[in-house]
């Protein structure tokens, strides 16, 4: 049972400083409007002052972009490999919005499905979460359509909501989001009235999506997936700044003696995604990689890990230099025949 | 405006284009390119200052070359990006319709690629003076701070390849960076790999870069990637005189031999 607290806004500083005292390293949003990223901050003055959503997600807290694996070394006829020693620090991502928070369950599924994998999960128990629920959003912003929404507590430890006053409401979620609150208890007093709705986003619904994953399927040969992509440039920006795309691509780099294997964020809007050492590549054109990239994150997510692979941040269609707007494309798909 | 969606829709209806290229409103203030097949659907094409992307990226792509023969709505970085193309072979006279557009936003008459080079030709490919001075800002760093920078802005490249996507040259089918028996660059998103690739970018592009901007308009982390590559085209006039996209004939200046090139750089 969550349990509800006020935090004042002046009591900003003084907690960074009790988490940053614990050992914690702080993430949150830094920047100016059009580049906002999680960057390790000691105080909230660094943080960035307005923001709906940031360019890229806090994926890379959990799941960086480039990671060391092993390394190995050639001894004769024989390979030596040294494991990595996972001791990633303890981190508490700050100003996290509520469709982010939503994120790291998907990551999640993804990471514990046949295997549970050491690099993932030794971070995600490293991370805390403290969301900021939204009172702002913009015309991509699509979380309510996709089972989240502009105070939704999943996947945050403790949620902030901002009161008019300027104050904001804490809601404490998780054992996590009470041992931050053990480590400055003074801080958090009772909270009048733990009521947030009236200070949250007006996020419309667009589509019921139990509807859109059902009829996708049957969409598979259909020509939206030519005439949506058709300005698709097949860059790699709405993969990289999303906070649930978890593919990702085994590289060794290595000279005769030794070599590192390393796991680097991956595309399936890349041509070279899925082409085969023979040469044949079932996606070969960006339509096939279009369709791909919907029918995963809202068939197939669904189908095997019983989660969608969307949170509705609407990162992709921000960043998209071709403007593709996955919201209009998910709202024609609901409407194709 | 009026002129260039009178003329798109004669060329659908007379069947010359089956497709005309050009731009449309897209999410919120956003423009978008958009592929005109009807000719009661030429009303959509617009044409205003936001209208910028380098739309010579679709010639070559090939669920756009199914659709049959494009027109293109073409300002002066597309013009010149045609010309770059046919001169490196990649695309020809008889394959597009070119709806040149002036600086005012005019509808130019330019029958084939011969009319466009006398175009281009016959307009200042000068850098207008904001640019220069972003240059210049660059080239005043000591050679230490100019590492410095660039460290920094690479170190938030994640490798999405926006810059490689949205550039009409780079066509290559199979990019340098993917080439893998040998790896020639890492593809990581680490320090040297990004190093790496901006560099090799950079370097593939010089003197072929017609400094239209959509490298860095596309790039999600705000990259000034256009900066290097046009230094480079900068470098190149300077010691060859010679400017990307002016002729539809391959006149590439690192990659010609002339009795005449100077060669004070050998010492």
């Amino acid at each position: 049972m969550a349990e509800a607290k006020l935090l004042k806004q002046d009591s900003w500083p003084g907690l960074f400083a009790k988490l940053q005292a614990s050992g914690r390293r702080i993430l949150a949003p830094r920047g100016k409007p059009g580049l906002i990223l999680f960057e390790e901050v000691s105080s909230p003055e660094a943080m960035a002052s307005k923001y709906i959503q940031t360019t890229l997600s806090a994926k890379s807290a959990v799941f960086p972009r480039c990671e060391e694996l092993f390394q190995y070394r050639f001894e004769g006829k024989d390979v030596k490999i040294e494991d990595r020693q996972l001791d990633p620090p303890p981190t508490v991502i700050f100003g996290l919005r509520p469709c982010d928070a939503s994120s790291f369950a998907v990551l999640n599924a993804v990471f514990s499905w046949d295997y549970q994998d050491a690099f993932f999960k030794s971070r995600l128990k490293n991370t805390a979460v403290i969301g900021i629920s939204c009172r702002e959003s913009d015309e991509y912003c699509f979380c309510t359509s996709v089972g989240g929404g502009p105070g939704d507590t999943k996947g945050s430890d403790i949620l902030l909501t901002r009161q008019d006053s300027g104050d904001y409401l804490a809601e404490i979620l998780t054992a996590k989001g009470q041992e931050l609150v053990s480590l400055a208890p003074e801080l958090f007093a009772e909270a009048p009235s733990a009521e947030k709705g009236k200070f949250l986003a007006q996020v419309p619904a667009h589509f019921e999506v139990k509807e859109l994953s059902q009829k996708l399927p049957r969409l598979f040969d259909s020509g939206i997936w030519v005439e949506q992509s058709l300005r698709c440039l097949g860059c790699g920006a709405c993969a990289f700044v999303c906070p649930t795309c978890v593919c990702f691509d085994i590289q060794d780099e290595a000279d005769r003696e030794a070599g590192s294997r390393l796991r680097c964020w991956d595309s399936c809007g890349f041509s070279l995604f899925t082409l085969h050492t023979s040469g044949h590549n079932p996606r070969s054109v960006q339509s096939q990689r279009w369709r791909q990239r919907l029918m995963h994150k809202f068939s197939y997510f669904p189908e095997r890990l019983e989660v969608l692979g969307c949170v509705g941040c609407g990162r992709c269609a921000r960043s998209c230099p071709a403007d593709m707007n996955l919201l209009e494309h998910l709202q024609a798909i609901m409407e194709a025949p | 405006m009026d002129q260039l969606r009178k003329k798109a829709r004669e060329l659908l209806e007379s069947g010359a284009v089956k497709t005309v290229i050009g731009y449309g409103e897209g999410s919120g203030k956003a423009v978008r390119a958009v592929f005109i097949r009807q000719p009661e659907q030429t009303e959509k094409l617009i044409l205003d200052e936001r209208c910028r992307q380098n739309l010579a990226v679709y010639l070559l792509k090939p669920e756009v070359k199914n659709l049959g023969k494009p027109a293109v709505v073409a300002r002066l970085p597309v013009l010149r990006s045609i010309l770059e193309l046919a001169a490196e072979s990649q695309l020809a006279d008889e394959q597009m319709v070119i709806l040149g557009i002036s600086p005012d936003g005019q509808l130019l008459d330019l029958a084939g690629l011969k009319a466009v080079a006398d175009y281009v030709s016959a307009q200042s490919l000068e850098l207008p003076p904001p640019e220069r001075e972003q240059l210049e800002q660059i080239e005043k760093k000591s050679p230490a701070e100019r590492w410095n920078f660039w460290q920094e802005e690479f170190s938030r490249c994640v490798k999405c390849y926006a810059c490689r996507a949205s550039c009409p040259l780079c066509y290559c089918s199979r990019c340098a960076v993917e080439c893998n028996q040998p790896q020639w660059i890492s593809s990581a998103s680490h320090a040297r790999g990004n190093l790496e690739w901006h560099l090799v970018r950079a370097m593939h592009l010089a003197g072929r870069c017609v400094n239209c901007g959509d490298c860095a308009r596309a790039c999600p982390v705000g990259i000034p990637l256009n900066l290097l590559t046009r230094k480079l085209g900068e470098e190149v006039f300077k010691d060859f005189g010679l400017r990307a996209g002016t002729t539809p004939e391959l006149k590439y200046a690192l990659a010609t031999f002339l009795p005449e090139d100077q060669e004070d750089f050998i010492r």
